[in-house]
């Protein structure tokens, strides 16, 4: 089967893989870009754990072909952090217990990051529409939108 | 008949124990991996030229395999290898046989019927996913479709179906005697004649699919050392590497199993199933083989927590008091036993809940259907017999006309009295519990009972006395299917009675735990400081609380070292021993102490 050339952003990394027609995004950022923090949860664009910005929206990135991103910018929580200082986000999900097993918290992290920069001072029902494609069976939702509401707070030099 | 204690100061030295961290915020010692991303799941381990593997699943509840044809799935681009029950070296196992409990009686690939929907009948391994999916749909199976039980009172009918021939009457036999765990304290029947109120009810609560974010699933490679490593995202890392030894018939030291991360688990991936089988891909191609089931395998496929029905009879008096209590309790297992005999064990011994009723008797099935089988899902056995207690105590409240929370702390057992299975409670809690439940709930409750204490009023004479008990021998093995037993609820006329005893003595016929689960002290005790140099002549507790005759373990013949001539850190060594294991005393392994770590000493078990 030929391959598709994509040449993309991943990260601010110009990226170019050889995908196969019809390959979901995961597949190619996975074992293609080597880029494990999307996770494959359903498959079937339910569960939220893939959940990547491209071009600055939310995407499932198991819902999303590979050929469809040539040229579009895509981040994922690989390059969340700027080196070793942390995001915000990620400041708050550790303090704030907002993970346990940690299987869905790249996409839930995703989902948050296209919320604040879209919207820098969600309210808490903004929060909850954000995250309401990302499934959790662990924490129970509120340690996750308690922590994305103190990070944007913080991101704002405010107080939660 | 040695017994072992169970105690919060086991461990005591090693545990920080002043609990400044309750009500504080703390930082999981994890979560740096989880916010970047960097934790590594099972599928977060590349391999070079990894293939996929498929299972080929059964379309019917309960059929019989006529015969299966690979041929032409066999021949689909990118397919290297199709797989059937032939393929497995020792394809009969139960999970329990690892602490030796229950008969084989689950194949890990169905080969001469199907027993549940969904059950694997074949694999296919192929260069990609969607090869193996096509492939999987190309394997031609024969099914001659045969009656099936789904309900777990249908499958005790003498009329129902055999689901698993291994268990022919569809439940489980426990004791090598009755076709149910029984349970007998006191003389129920005539506590019901003298109750004020008799107040039945059945309660049914459904199987629950543990459905985790992250499916069941594994990869397995072959390693240059001639062993295989595998890793999963089991929650029992060695429960899955025995079991795969087992099926596989290798032996486990060739077995690398590497796991500590699940994306979510809830007590559905204890079941080891995904390691044996992608480890057999592994063997038969030579190649990292990845198995791992899709969402709607994790939900058909994926052992949930199993469907039980509870029937509860309560005999209350009007002041509240629940003066007898009888349970009749059906587990739906599935079509294999894989955990639920066990939960049943568990269950029985927490009836008759947190109370301390001076009556009780209790019949609980383990039921083979044609259901996915069951297993483990947090606190399974306890939870839903507790969710039809807690409902039945507040129907009698409701018709005694009382208070809940005031008929609960009334009834709840407290420090030293006696349970139903003949132990005495300890670290009650009951009290405490409802106390502040009904403080957040805003619920007033008495000043009575809000001055009670589990600390207590408990353990008296009379709350520790086991009573004089009733028994039958109601529903051996086989009788309901010859019809000769038809009632599942404890029998109306006992025939035999134990006489009463106390203190949680061995009252003849009547022993603490049944001799199944019975633990060997010997073999948990890590008795510490064994080397002929320190050893006494006779270990005290191994002459004088050993049990009668069970046959000893092979563990216990350790290796005995040289005598002499002592080395010359020998005087240091002994003096870092840490004392023998004292049954009456804190356990202590002592491993704060330098050079004394059990784990590299080599004397863990003398």
């Amino acid at each position: 089967m030929a391959k598709t050339p994509v040449t993309f952003t991943l990260n601010d990394a110009e990226t170019a893989l050889f995908v196969d027609p019809g390959a979901p995004l995961i597949d190619v950022l996975r074992r293609g870009a080597g880029d494990l923090t999307p996770k494959h949860g359903c498959g079937q664009g339910t569960c939220g754990a893939c959940t990547v910005m491209i071009d600055g929206r939310p995407h499932l990135s198991c819902l999303t072909l590979a050929e469809t991103i040539e040229g579009r910018n895509v981040r994922t929580t690989g390059g969340l952090a700027n080196g070793p200082e942390l995001h915000p986000l990620q400041t708050a999900f550790m303090e704030g217990f907002a993970a346990q097993c940690g299987f869905c918290t790249s996409g839930m992290l995703m989902a948050a990051k296209a919320l604040l920069d879209h919207k820098p001072n969600p309210t808490r029902d903004d929060v909850i529409e954000a995250i309401s494609g990302n499934l959790c069976r662990c924490t129970g939702y509120e340690p996750i939108v308690d922590a994305i509401l103190i990070a944007a707070a913080r991101m704002q030099g405010r107080t939660a | 008949m040695s017994t072992v204690e169970f105690r919060k100061d086991l461990f005591r030295d090693e545990r920080d124990d002043n609990l400044k961290e309750v009500g504080q915020p703390t930082v999981r010692q994890d979560i740096l991996g989880h916010v970047t991303g960097r934790t590594r799941f099972y599928d977060d381990h590349l391999f070079d030229g990894m293939l996929h593997m498929r299972a080929v699943r059964s379309p019917h509840h309960h059929a019989q395999i006529r015969s299966i044809d690979t041929s032409a799935a066999a021949r689909m681009p990118g397919v290297r290898r199709v797989a059937t029950a032939k393929d497995v070296p020792n394809n009969l196992n139960t999970l329990l046989s690892l602490i030796n409990f229950g008969r084989d009686d689950e194949p890990l690939c169905a080969h001469d019927k199907v027993r549940y929907k969904g059950e694997a009948v074949a694999w296919v391994i192929a260069d990609t996913e969607r090869q193996a999916r096509d492939a999987c749909a190309a394997v031609n199976v024969d099914y001659s479709v045969l009656p099936h039980v789904l309900d777990v009172e249908d499958a005790l009918s003498p009329s129902a179906p055999v689901v698993n021939e291994v268990y022919p009457n569809n439940t489980f036999d426990y004791h090598d005697l009755y076709d149910h765990q029984k349970l007998r304290f006191g003389d129920v029947n005539a506590a019901f004649a003298q109750a004020d109120h008799v107040i039945e009810a059945e309660y049914q609560m459904s199987p629950i699919e543990q459905a985790p974010i992250e499916t069941c699933g594994a990869i397995a490679a072959p390693e240059t050392n001639d062993r295989f490593v595998c890793h999963t995202n089991t929650q029992a890392l060695f429960f899955s590497l025995g079991t795969t030894a087992k099926l596989l018939d290798i032996a486990s030291s060739r077995l690398h199993f590497i796991g500590g991360t699940a994306g979510g688990g809830f007590g559905g991936k204890v079941d080891s199933v995904v390691e044996p089988t992608a480890v057999l891909g592994a063997m038969l191609t030579g190649r990292p083989v990845k198995f791992a089931w899709d969402r709607y395998e994790e939900m058909q496929v994926g052992a949930p927590r199993g469907g039980e029905r509870w029937r509860i009879k309560d005999g209350v008096m009007n002041d509240g008091r629940v003066i007898a209590r009888e349970f009749t309790g059906f587990f739906d297992s599935g079509a294999y036993m894989r955990l639920s005999p066990y939960a049943i064990i568990k269950a029985t011994g927490h009836l008759p809940g947190p109370y301390s009723i001076p009556n009780v008797a209790s019949n609980v099935f383990c039921v083979v259907t044609n259901r996915t089988p069951a297993t483990a899902m947090r606190g399974f056995g306890i939870t839903a017999v507790d969710f039809a207690i807690e409902c039945h105590m507040d129907r009698n409240a409701e018709a005694v006309g009382m208070n809940p929370i005031e008929l609960r702390i009334l009834n709840a057992y407290r420090d030293g009295d006696m349970k139903a299975h003949r132990r005495q409670a300890k670290n009650a809690a009951m009290i405490e519990c409802c106390q502040v439940a009904a403080g957040k709930a805003g619920w007033s409750i008495s000043a009575d009972a809000a001055a009670q204490s589990s600390l207590h009023g408990g353990g008296t004479a009379e709350r520790v006395a086991i009573p004089e008990t009733v028994t039958d021998t109601e529903g051996k093995i086989g009788d309901r299917r010859s019809g000769r037993t038809t009632s599942a609820a404890p029998a109306a006329n006992g025939q035999g009675r134990v006489a009463s005893g106390t203190r949680g003595e061995t009252a003849t016929g009547a022993p603490v735990q049944n001799p199944d689960m019975q633990i060997d002290a010997e073999r948990i005790g890590h008795k510490m400081g064994a080397t002929p140099a320190v050893m006494p002549a006779s270990p005290p507790h191994a002459s004088t609380t050993a049990p009668p005759a069970p046959p000893t373990p092979a563990v216990r013949a350790a290796p005995v070292p040289p005598a002499s001539p002592a080395p010359a850190s020998a005087t240091q060594q002994e003096t870092a021993q840490p004392a023998a294991y004292k049954p009456d005393q804190p356990f202590s392994r002592g491993v704060k102490r330098p050079g004394t770590s059990p784990f590299t000493s080599g004397y863990r078990r003398r």
